[in-house]
């Protein structure tokens, strides 16, 4: 008898872990955590980690997270949304830090049709059936460039020089200024470019100054994108310099020094959430994120990145809630219901913008998802 | 383009010119001694400024790992081939130049981490650390086919170039770096600005070629090597040791990596990677110079500095294009003109 009772609570227990375990949803994570790719990737996972201890269930279902490293490769980001998807059976996959990678997994994510949150730029074409199966988090170049055009434009600045990488960042970011230029924005008098590992952009400066525009538009990124700016104040050059979030960098800070200072560019709110008025729609969730980021990692965040591994965790939660009234988690039926929640929600509010997916783009954010912050001794300080 | 402009361009270009010019130099002085086209040279000269920035940062270099890894593979290979010789007498001898001497630098280096040493000190330091490394690969890499054709040593140095910058990335990672300015002046010279770097680039490149003109000409080192430049089996009649003028030559290549390591470390930021693209424009300069005369290699390298300023200022998203491009003409001009000896027939 006492055999048979331990028998049946045994195989009860049994049961009980398996309903628990199929009414748990599971995410898969993907990032750089090695390779060159790891200075950006390693801050996506301190977002996560914040992001998991911001919320780990949702509407009382516990979420699992299952975190992968890529080491900066496309086609280990390929393996592991592979594996992820068909050994470890996701519900949902976030990743990664690299472009050339995050385009793999949004492929993989279109083949095994798995809702994909991507925390770089995507540049896939949308599927033949007009369903894709991911969203991006991030904002377009275009924005970027736009909101900081706007900008120059609203404090009357009328012509900009411009140097940027001789790649297709500084492709971008000419591009971005010359479609703002065509709706009256200021004139972009100069297309000089270098590149990362040049010595000296002495000749492209001159020919900046030569021009005599009344600010300058730096499409460089990172370290590097201080060389011009350094390059331009020993020339004498007194106008305004103007950027993207690619700025936001503390080596670009450390080596600019005092030529940087005043520089002005667009970045994401959450890296001046502190700043931001109470009425701001990032002002709320952005502080919970920086609380619960501290409390995990120890440090301040003060890149732009994590914020958009935290706002596809916010996104994501916000999409299970009506799934999981809809389906079961671990079957095709929950990732269907989850994207088509993705796409259903509106105006939902992460650290860096208002979501507001459709299945025509990858990208859902506007305007909103940048703000202009000034470089003043060493801090990026929020200008309204 | 005015007058001031083109003024400013021109100094602007004889600065990396210089630079160049050293680095050119070092190319054509390993080829002449081994055959070997040395394509690491520039990874050597960026390995210089991140270790320079490193010690006034208060860190410890990479380099140091890098060395100590270095010597490491250099002393049991040498010690197992002496051992294979039978020349067990030998070993204490390889001990100290492969594993101690190297080391030493090192050991400086990773006990002083966290101090600040005064400038000259630190610029030694610096030069001390990066000496070691190309003997040290000399020995790994390239002296066991020493005797391979030139189209052999050339690819083994290419795959050892992509292997030294994975190991840059691993030992510096992949952030740039810049150091403090040398001199802090400005002069005006007929109105244009000249800034002290520039001069202290040009000076110095001026220096190391004068000094190693008097190296090749008035010391016995420097005309074994010489003879080991113009016949390498002569001058082994001749009681040269080849593997030892292969290890000066690398050393003295070496001196002018760190040097132009130093000089460029304040003027722009390096990256682990950025050594490669000043090595292959010092080489087009090395080209110019046939790959045998200093002389007409300073002149092409200088040349390849002051085109690369005037076409960044004409076209700067072709400006290493323009650079690239003049080698077709050049090596025209040279495979015309010139008499060119056959590769060494095998004796």
């Amino acid at each position: 008898m006492r055999k048979l009772v331990f028998g049946v609570s045994a195989f009860a227990g049994l049961l009980l872990a398996c309903t628990a375990h199929a009414q748990e949803i599971t995410v898969g994570f993907v990032t750089s955590l090695s390779g060159p790719a790891s200075s950006i990737g390693i801050n996506y996972e301190k977002g996560m980690n914040a992001a998991y201890a911001y919320k780990d269930e949702v509407s009382g279902v516990k979420i699992k997270l299952i975190k992968l490293d890529d080491g900066s490769d496309p086609s280990q980001a390929t393996k592991n949304a592979r594996k992820l998807v068909e050994q470890d059976k996701v519900d949902v996959m976030i990743g990664t830090s690299s472009a050339p990678g995050t385009n793999a997994m949004m492929t993989i994510a279109n083949e095994l049709k798995v809702p994909f949150f991507a925390v770089s730029p995507v540049n896939v074409p949308i599927p033949a059936d007009g369903h894709p199966w991911g969203v991006s988090m991030v904002q377009t170049p275009q924005l970027m460039v736009k909101v900081i055009a706007d900008r120059m434009q609203r404090d009357g600045v009328k012509s900009v020089g411009f140097i940027g990488f001789s790649d297709s960042w500084g492709d971008l970011v000419y591009n971005g200024a010359k479609a703002a230029e065509a709706n009256g924005g200021p004139k972009v008098l100069t297309n000089e470019r270098y590149a990362r590992t040049d010595t000296s952009v002495t000749a492209q400066a001159l020919k900046v100054v030569a021009a005599k525009p009344e600010g300058f538009l730096n499409g460089g990124s990172a370290t590097q994108a201080a060389l011009p700016l350094l390059e331009l104040r020993k020339l004498g050059f007194k106008g305004p310099f103007f950027g993207t979030p690619s700025l936001l960098n503390r080596d670009f800070v450390r080596i600019g020094g005092k030529a940087a200072d005043g520089t002005q560019v667009s970045a994401g709110p959450v890296v001046v959430t502190s700043q931001l008025p109470n009425d701001h729609f990032a002002k709320k969730i952005g502080t919970a994120f920086h609380e619960s980021f501290k409390k995990v990692n120890g440090g301040e965040a003060d890149d732009g990145f994590s914020g958009y591994a935290f706002d596809g965790w916010v996104v994501f939660l916000e999409a299970a809630k009506v799934a999981l009234t809809k389906a079961k988690p671990g079957t095709q039926e929950f990732r269907q219901a989850l994207m088509d929640a993705i796409y259903a929600n509106k105006n939902v509010a992460g650290t860096h913008a208002i979501y507001n997916f459709t299945p025509k783009s990858y990208f859902g954010v506007d305007e909103r998802s940048l703000v202009v912050v000034k470089l003043a001794d060493g801090k990026w300080v929020y200008q309204p | 383009m005015n007058a001031q402009i083109a003024a400013i361009l021109a100094i602007d270009g004889i600065a990396s010119g210089a630079i160049y010019v050293l680095i050119a130099i070092g190319f054509v002085l390993i080829f002449a001694v081994t055959r070997i086209i040395f394509v690491p040279f520039g990874d050597i000269t960026a390995f210089t400024a991140l270790t320079l920035a490193s010690l006034e940062n208060k860190q410890m270099p990479g380099t140091v790992g890098m060395v100590a890894v270095l010597a490491v593979m250099a002393t049991l290979m040498e010690v197992f081939s002496l051992w294979r010789k039978g020349a067990l007498g030998k070993i204490p001898a390889a001990l100290f130049f492969y594993l101690a001497l190297p080391l030493i630098p090192a050991a400086i280096a990773w006990a002083t981490a966290g101090t600040l040493l005064p400038t000259p000190l630190r610029l030694l330091l610096t030069v001390a650390v990066i000496l070691p490394i190309a003997p040290l690969l000399n020995r790994i890499v390239y002296q066991p086919i020493a005797d391979a054709t030139v189209l052999l040593l050339l690819i083994v140095s290419v795959a050892l170039h992509f292997a030294m910058s994975g190991l840059g990335l691993l030992f510096f990672g992949p952030e740039g770096v810049r150091t403090q300015s040398l001199v802090d002046f400005t002069t005006f010279i007929a109105g244009t600005p000249v800034s002290g770097q520039a001069m202290l680039i040009l000076g110095s490149a001026i220096f190391f070629s004068f000094l190693l003109y008097l190296f090749f000409n008035f010391t016995l080192y420097g005309k074994a090597l010489h003879a080991t430049a113009i016949n390498r089996t002569g001058a082994r009649l001749m009681g040269i040791r080849p593997q030892q003028a292969c290890t000066i030559a690398f050393l003295l290549g070496s001196v002018l990596a760190a040097v132009s390591g130093i000089l460029i470390a304040p003027v722009n930021t390096i990256f682990y990677d950025s050594g490669f693209l000043i090595g292959l424009k010092s080489f087009v300069g090395a080209i110019i110079g046939g790959m045998v005369s200093f002389p007409v290699t300073a002149i092409g390298s200088m040349f390849v500095g002051i085109l690369e300023g005037f076409a960044a200022f004409l076209s700067s998203p072709f400006k290493d294009v323009i650079v690239f491009s003049i080698l077709i003409p050049v090596l025209l001009w040279r495979s015309y003109t010139l008499v060119h000896a056959e590769e060494e027939d095998e004796e």
